[in-house]
């Protein structure tokens, strides 16, 4: 067992605390492939969605290349260069398979893995007090339910699609009739199986969480005592819980239509493709706030850690999240304004829209209350969690825009869309990502990052976004329909300027990973608590990073 | 040990419970196939026209105001349908809550027998609901031989309750859309 320090950076300062922890760690193979350690297995979560994030990322950024000028420059030959034919239609159908794994990357890859796989199982049960999650198999068969669902989703793309070209093409949404009668071939199948994988894997986690939180608190630890993140991460769980099934009946019904002959969602055999966008968006709509929960818990812990000041409104922080929850259940059809409703169900769905603005308000300004008066220090996971709050008031806004089923007619599938949720997901859940991993990366790898690289990654990759993102408000405003290779003229200049935008965030993902480089490399022991006083959660009580097994006795919260 | 039955993990229950709530979720989701069905047909929701008896059309056209409503017939057919469709005539302008037909002439033009199905709504699709039928060749699936020609009749009325709904009372002109199908031969599965 000599080669665990070798191999594990995790380790290479472990002998400051072998004192306290005579742990019995597995060897390598056995200690990540075979994982039942809570922190081990978050670990992977977030190498996982780093690396689900690069590719999902360079999808992104090979689309902004070919958006920075009218007309189609690249795509027939990125087409040939992946095995397909080098023609106009097979470029654009290479098209549609971006889009399609861009935003199914992301989703399902990249933004649920790192929130609620990698800091929820990380952080959540050393917030609590417990010793590991309740189910640890159960963990580790979810995270390699994950990979298996993302090798599938990714292999999708070198498969025939129909078209005449590889992969699936169907946007992330897979709305019939253009997943069922409209893509031949295998690689619709195969997204589709990776995402029954990724969603069975999610509801095992859910119920993992669930039943960790429920059973396994520390004694004295009541749930209007726990922090805030593991509030989100309830919420997010029964959320999961309730949606992700939903899906899996949707898409399962695709499966049967594309290769069984029924015709739940064809018009010619009696069914509804409408039905299709029902189903979808009633996990559609939960999935927006799952990716977004975990990410308000996460920033409320930092914003309160920085103004060195516990929460304001601690249970109205709480409650709204439950709120957002329910509320979002029943606001689905805000997706489908356009396909033909009557006016009253029209108002329901605009007014029920609205109502989230409330509790989410809530949120927005309980942060600033919990700021107002603090002793502020503008550290890295501060700067982030304050791009966050920015960005999500930002993408707020336009939300409650396009809640409107009226103005929604116009802005329906326009750029201005586009922005509205990249506001919200890509900047907010993104900010939230990098605040948390700020936050928690002293505690998890027990060195501290370099402080100037992660302000210089903030402020460039603040620009960054910005600059991508404002100008498609005014593209979607001027008519730009999304999921679009090709434009007129007219929308060149914002469509250049966004691309621009693109190369500036990517810089500062640069200044990212030479600071992960100087952390591994050079970085600083971090001492069991780094953030001071304002850091009260249970996390910070344990050594950086915590032992193999902790909380052997059970502390106990007064 | 102490066995299962005398003591079960309160974590197993938790857990139980929530798979419950996911496999409970499941099940909705496939009852929503049937349940959306329903929902159209009783709310008219998307177009969805009626179905009326012999006495529902007598009440109705017992109830006639005057106020008169025009109907348009539009005809489709799926391709891989060999056939020609049109309605006899485009549009018929009828007093609301009188009984009114329409013939729909279907014609095979390929040499092998066919047959089809149809679908159908109405537009606006607020009208759905005051927009009964008593008798369509949509209700059944429809085989002519190589080169016949069917002419196939709807019988309808428009429910004067059309007339104190706020959301269809202003609504001069109904579409009635009729697309026909294919129906495959061995349909899967059956």
């Amino acid at each position: 067992m000599t080669d665990i320090a070798a191999t594990a950076p995790a380790d290479l300062h472990g002998h400051a605390h072998a004192h306290d922890d005579h742990d019995d760690k597995p060897g390598f193979f056995v200690r990540w492939f075979m994982s039942t350690n809570h922190k081990d297995i978050g670990t992977l979560y977030l190498l996982f969605a780093i690396v689900a994030g690069i590719i999902g990322g360079a999808l992104s950024g090979m689309m902004r290349l070919e958006l920075a000028e009218a007309g189609i420059q690249y795509l027939p030959g990125w087409a040939s260069m992946l095995g397909g034919e080098s023609t106009d239609t097979a470029g654009k159908h290479f098209w549609n398979v971006m889009i399609t794994a861009h935003g199914l990357i992301m989703v399902f890859f990249m933004v649920m893995p790192a929130m609620i796989g990698g800091f929820g199982n990380w952080f959540v049960p050393l917030m609590i007090g417990a010793p590991d999650m309740a189910f640890p198999r159960m963990n580790n068969v979810s995270f390699w339910l994950t990979f298996v669902a993302f090798l599938l989703l990714v292999g999708s793309m070198f498969v025939p699609g129909g078209a005449g070209g590889l992969g699936a093409g169907t946007g992330w949404t897979v709305y019939a009739p253009l997943s069922t009668s409209g893509s031949t071939g295998p690689a619709v199948d195969m997204a589709i199986f990776s995402l029954h994988l990724a969603g069975a894997a999610s509801i095992l986690g859910a119920i993992n969480f669930i039943t960790t939180i429920f059973n396994m608190r520390a004694p004295g630890m009541t749930l209007h005592k726990m922090p805030l993140f593991v509030w989100s991460v309830l919420v997010t769980a029964f959320l999961l819980l309730l949606a992700l099934p939903v899906l899996a009946a949707a898409i399962t019904m695709l499966l049967a239509d594309r290769n069984f002959g029924a015709a739940f969602f064809d018009a010619a055999g009696g069914g509804d493709p409408v039905l299709y966008q029902h189903l979808f968006w009633f996990f559609g709509h939960p999935e927006v706030y799952i990716m977004i929960l975990p990410g308000f818990g996460i920033v409320s812990q930092i914003v309160a850690t920085f103004s060195r000041k516990p929460v304001f409104g601690y249970l109205g922080m709480a409650y709204a999240m439950v709120a957002i929850g329910v509320v979002g259940f029943v606001v689905w059809a805000h997706h489908m304004f356009t396909v033909g409703m009557s006016v009253n169900l029209k108002m329901y769905f605009t007014a029920a829209t609205m109502v989230i603005a409330v509790p989410t308000g809530i949120k927005i300004f309980s942060w600033l209350a919990t700021m107002w008066g603090g002793s502020i220090s503008f550290k890295t996971p501060m700067v982030w969690s304050l791009g966050f709050i920015f960005m999500f008031t930002v993408g707020g806004v336009t939300g409650v825009v396009l809640a409107n089923g009226g103005v929604d007619q116009n802005l329906h599938d326009t750029y201005y869309v586009v922005a509205h949720f990249h506001y919200v997901l890509s900047l907010g859940a993104v900010f939230a990502l990098f605040a948390g991993f700020y936050y928690w990366l002293p505690k998890m790898s027990g060195r501290m990052y370099s402080e100037f690289l992660g302000q210089l990654h903030f402020w460039v990759f603040f620009v960054g976004v910005n600059v991508m993102f404002f100008p498609q408000h005014f593209l979607g405003q001027q008519g730009m329909p999304r999921r679009y290779p090709d434009y007129t003229a007219a929308y060149e200049y914002w469509h250049n300027i966004s691309s621009w935008g693109y190369a500036i965030m990517a810089v500062g993902m640069l200044f990212f990973f030479l600071n992960m480089a100087y952390t591994f490399l050079l970085g600083k022991q971090a001492g069991d608590n780094p953030w001071g006083e304002g850091a009260t959660t249970l996390e910070w009580t344990l050594s950086s990073p915590p032992p193999f097994h902790q909380f052997n006795t059970l502390p106990k919260i007064s | 040990m102490t066995s299962l039955a005398q003591r079960i993990d309160p974590r197993i229950r938790t857990a139980f419970s929530a798979a419950a709530l996911a496999a409970g979720m499941v099940g909705l989701g496939f009852a929503s196939v049937p349940l959306y069905d329903l929902f159209c047909r009783v709310t008219g929701f998307g177009g969805t026209t009626m179905k009326a008896t012999e006495a529902q059309a007598n009440t109705a056209a017992a109830q006639q105001t005057g106020r008169v409503v025009s109907v348009r017939f539009d005809s489709n057919v799926r391709n891989g349908l060999p056939w020609s469709f049109r309605p006899e005539r485009p549009r018929e302008t009828l007093s609301v809550g009188a009984r009114d037909m329409m013939i729909f002439i279907a014609k095979n033009e390929s040499s092998v027998p066919v047959t089809g199905t149809a679908t159908f709504n109405v537009t606006p699709s607020a009208a759905g609901r005051h927009f009964s039928k008593i008798q369509c060749f949509c209700f059944t699936e429809q085989t002519l031989q190589p080169g016949q020609e069917m002419r196939m009749p709807v019988v309808y009325f428009v429910n004067p309750a059309m007339l104190d709904d706020p959301n269809a009372r202003d609504i001069q002109e109904i579409t009635l859309s009729y697309t026909f199908f294919p129906v495959d031969e061995a349909p899967a599965g059956s």
